[in-house]
């Protein structure tokens, strides 16, 4: 059994320690907003918070965050009003969708770091997360908009 | 522990029935789509359900055919519909069709289908859709009419309100929908009773698309998310050279795992399920199969694009198929002042789209019936797959169609639809079943690989006017779409396919041959135009003979980046174009190269299209920044290579795809003024990528890039030669 906090809730999940946290978040505990691409920390579509950074839950076991803090999309807000929520849908930046939740949460990351970063600083934040559907510019958009507006 | 997940907010299937007020069945004949009354489509062969429905509280139920993948047309359809209607936009909501091709398909060719594949969704059900909206306003004002007892040319509508403006008076269709009736036959509406452009409130103004809220708080419903009461997982391991069987494999170990349930032999390869995804696929990972011959086995595919398809190209006993022949093109090259000749290559792709394969399976109890939870862009064949596979009719399948996390023609054929309701009645329980990664890398299905020859002849104004092209690999009509440079309208042409089999999977892949087509064919005549001694631009307005339409783009795009200006030192402009699916742009890349790494970087992309009237010009123009984004990860860094039979590739550390940071900084898409009909979109952004870049890369050094992508190596390689 190990315990940890999923969106101020606490959880305990009796599964292997091993367990990607990704597959315990959205199987076990059955949050799906979390969204596996390639189960091998390439691609960001799983990312989630873990005591605040921005984390592959596909590479996290689920012991390595007994008694921390995880924070999924669902957690990020409770009505999508998260400026960064609010600014990617004035950017009207999903496609598919299928990768936005991971770059919301590694936004997310980024903002709480820097709040006013610089386009050069958004790139170097995000690149680590693919979107295959090329909503990248709309990202850096809807980031700078969400550190504009708060 | 679970903790429950808001509903999509798509509506599910269902909404329709039992609200009251009026509806609105539609129907496909040889005609196109007919709207019918209810007590029409009751007396038909097959049962028709609603189409729109408008409730007594106003709210206005439209399905939607348009499957999603983020190209937004479940949006589109809809609102064309609600155009004509004159509803109020935010009283619309969207539910999806059912997987019914008898009924909610379009018509090409004769034939119905559901496939939302080559840009297909918005240009087919334009028309159709529309008269079945100018319909239901008819009805509507015919109801209003006699309530009044006015005569119905008096009215006029608003959104979702009609008005007597003589008295001022006005009701809700909500109101008339109350008491309001349908007439057992729909009124005919004429061409000329559509709106005209001005009056459009809907078509042509950019709402923001009504997926995307769902898409920011991971509430978007993907198959991937499906839960179902008593599910387990199927991890699935597929024969690493294609479409070969499984011979026997380590059952009895993998069946001792923890969590494994059972293990299910495929066609062509074997499912390990398990109470858990995690512990399936270490069941997968474990598996040690002994598979039995394949047709691949041993096929290299650089060797085969290397040195085998030219042989094939110059061999009299090639299996060829003629794609076009028009004039006389051998006359014209006998005749020709001068001639030309170049070859190009380019390699296997794969579409990555970011929602690995999956699908979910349930039987109901006496096992005559399964439901399926997929995305997919063609529901109806994947409905039909599932069939098959079963031994079913098709009535024994009710498909739920999901979001998609990208499909790029990837997803149209049901196939790991079949492998989920195989696996699920065999372990008699609901079933989820995922491609790795890994398998979706491996599985393909991938765009061919090709090799181009092209010839031009000039005569002695200097006007192209022979063509010959031939392409050469295995994918039977994946091969030549693009290939037709319908836009130069060159009077004397011969292009040909010239095939082969390995034996590997190969599939559409956005816009497909147009890929390599149109890059083979923007650098040939980008090169005829250097020879010329001519700007590549003038070139095409000269010397091809190009349709009204192309020319329009070319002006427009070269006013757009100030072609003739000169750029900073470095830099350079390419020039390409292409068509797609009715669909033409013409467009510009300004790039950059660090000689020491060989590494291309795009800095602006202009492109100019032609697309008709645009439904929705925001999610239009997305939909373009998306494919020029795509088809540069294809041009600069996407390469699937199979050796021994074996793709090569696995995940995203060696089948590089483009990240944030090669992103241009700019990207500019304008749409030329066309009231024609809408054409497709979705594929028009990304085939005239690869001729732009190239050709801006001979600006730049001089040299000729000939094989696509342009790896960094063989940048390098191109400008030691
Ligand atoms: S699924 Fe975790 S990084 Fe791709
Ligand atoms: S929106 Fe489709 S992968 Fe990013």
């Amino acid at each position: 059994m190990v315990s940890f906090t999923l969106n101020d809730r606490s959880v305990s999940v009796d599964a292997d320690p091993n367990t990607p946290l990704l597959w315990v978040i959205r199987d076990h505990i059955g949050l799906t907003g979390t969204k596996y691409g390639c189960g091998v920390a390439l691609c960001g579509a799983c990312t989630v918070h873990v005591d605040g950074a921005a984390t592959r839950s596909c590479s996290t076991d689920l012991a390595s965050v007994a008694g921390k803090k995880v924070v999924t999309i669902e957690g990020l807000s409770p009505n999508s009003s998260h400026p960064l929520q609010k600014a990617w849908i004035a950017e009207q930046v999903p496609q598919c969708g299928y990768c936005q939740s991971g770059q919301i949460m590694q936004a997310a990351e980024l903002l709480a770091q820097i709040p006013k970063p610089t386009r050069t600083q958004i790139v170097a934040h995000m690149d680590g997360n693919i979107c295959r559907c090329g909503t990248y510019h709309r990202i850096i958009a809807a980031v700078e908009r969400a550190s504009r507006e708060g | 522990m679970t903790i429950a997940i808001k509903g999509p907010e798509i509506s599910r299937r269902g909404m329709l029935a039992g609200l009251g007020g009026m509806s609105f069945c539609l129907a496909f004949g040889a005609d196109g789509v007919n709207l019918l009354s209810e007590a029409q489509a009751s007396t038909g062969a097959h049962q028709i359900g609603s189409w729109v429905r408008i409730a007594p509280n106003g709210t206005i139920t439209i399905l939607s055919a348009g499957a999603e993948m983020g190209q937004g047309s479940m949006t589109s359809l809809p609102l064309i519909l609600a155009e004509e209607m004159d509803a109020d936009w935010a009283k619309v909501v969207i539910e999806w069709a059912p997987a019914d091709k008898a009924n909610y398909g379009y018509i090409i060719g004769g034939n119905r289908m559901m496939w939302i594949v080559g840009s297909r969704a918005v240009m087919l059900y334009y028309d159709q859709l529309r008269t079945a909206g100018a319909q239901v306003r008819k009805v509507l004002l015919t109801n209003a009419a006699e309530t009044w007892g006015v005569d119905a040319a008096s009215l006029k509508t608003e959104p979702s309100v009609v008005v007597h403006p003589a008295s001022g008076r006005r009701m809700s269709y909500g109101e008339i929908a109350a008491s309001g009736k349908v007439p057992a036959t729909l009124p005919a509406v004429a061409a000329n009773e559509l709106k005209k452009k001005s009056e459009f409130r809907l078509i042509g103004k950019s709402v923001p698309r009504r997926d995307i809220p769902s898409k920011v708080n991971g509430t978007a419903q993907y198959a991937m998310d499906v839960k179902v009461p008593g599910m387990v997982y199927a991890s699935t391991l597929h024969s690493p050279v294609h479409n070969t069987a499984p011979d026997t494999w380590n059952d009895a170990e993998i069946k001792a795992m923890a969590g494994v349930i059972g293990t299910v032999k495929l066609a062509n390869g074997v499912a390990v399920v398990a109470d858990r995804f995690e512990r399936a696929k270490a069941g997968r990972d474990t598996l040690k199969v002994a598979w039995k011959k394949g047709k691949a086995e041993g096929f290299n595919s650089e060797q085969a694009l290397a040195q085998d398809y030219a042989k094939i190209h110059n061999d009299p006993a090639a299996q060829k198929t003629t794609i076009d022949s028009k004039g006389d093109a051998d006359a014209a090259f006998a005749g020709a002042a001068k001639v030309y000749k170049a070859e190009y290559r380019s390699d296997f792709g794969y579409h990555a789209q970011m929602e690995p394969l999956n699908a979910v399976a349930r039987f109901n109890d006496a096992g005559d019936k399964v439901e399926i939870w997929e995305g997919s862009q063609a529901p109806d064949v994947s409905r039909a797959a599932v069939a098959k596979a079963l031994g079913f009719k098709e009535e024994q399948v009710d498909f739920h169609q999901c979001y998609m996390g990208g499909g790029f023609g990837r997803r149209t054929m049901g196939d790991y639809a079949a492998e989920a309701a195989l696996v699920a009645r065999e372990v008699r329980r609901p079933v989820k079943l995922l491609w790795t990664r890994e398998e979706d890398v491996a599985q393909g299905m991938l765009r061919p690989q090709a090799f181009q020859c092209l010839e031009a002849a000039l005569d002695g104004s200097g006007k192209v006017v022979g063509w010959r092209h031939c392409v050469v690999g295995d994918g039977g009509g994946l091969l030549h779409t693009g290939i037709k440079p319908i836009y130069y309208a060159i009077p004397n042409q011969f292009i040909e396919r010239r095939g082969i089999s390995h034996g590997i999977k190969l599939k559409h892949w956005r816009a497909v041959g147009h890929v390599f087509n149109v890059f083979a064919i923007e650098a040939f005549v980008d090169q005829m135009a250097v020879d010329q001694g001519m700007d590549p631009l003038e070139f095409r307005l000269q010397r091809m003979s190009l349709t009204p339409k192309a020319r329009k783009c070319f002006e427009t795009v070269a006013q757009m980046c100030d072609w003739k200006a000169k750029r900073p030192e470095g830099r350079a402009l390419g020039l390409s174009v292409s068509e797609r699916s009715g669909s033409l742009g013409a467009g510009v890349a300004e790039i950059s190269l660090d000689r020491a790494s060989g590494k291309v970087k795009v800095h602006k992309v202009w492109v100019a299209i032609d697309g008709g009237t645009i439904v929705q010009p925001a999610a239009a123009k997305a939909n373009i920044e998306s494919g020029i984004i795509y088809g540069l990860s294809s041009v600069l860094h996407e390469r699937a290579t199979v050796k021994d039979g074996v793709v090569e590739q696995s995940n995203f550390h060696d089948y590089t795809v483009m990240r944030m940071s090669d992103l241009p900084e700019e990207m500019h898409v304008s749409f030329v003024e066309a009231d024609t009909r809408p054409t497709g979109l979705g594929e028009i952004g990304n085939p005239f990528i690869a001729g732009a870049v190239a050709n801006a890369f001979h600006k730049l050094t001089g040299k000729r890039l000939y094989h696509m992508p342009f790896t960094p190596e063989r940048v390098l390689a191109t400008l030691k030669a």
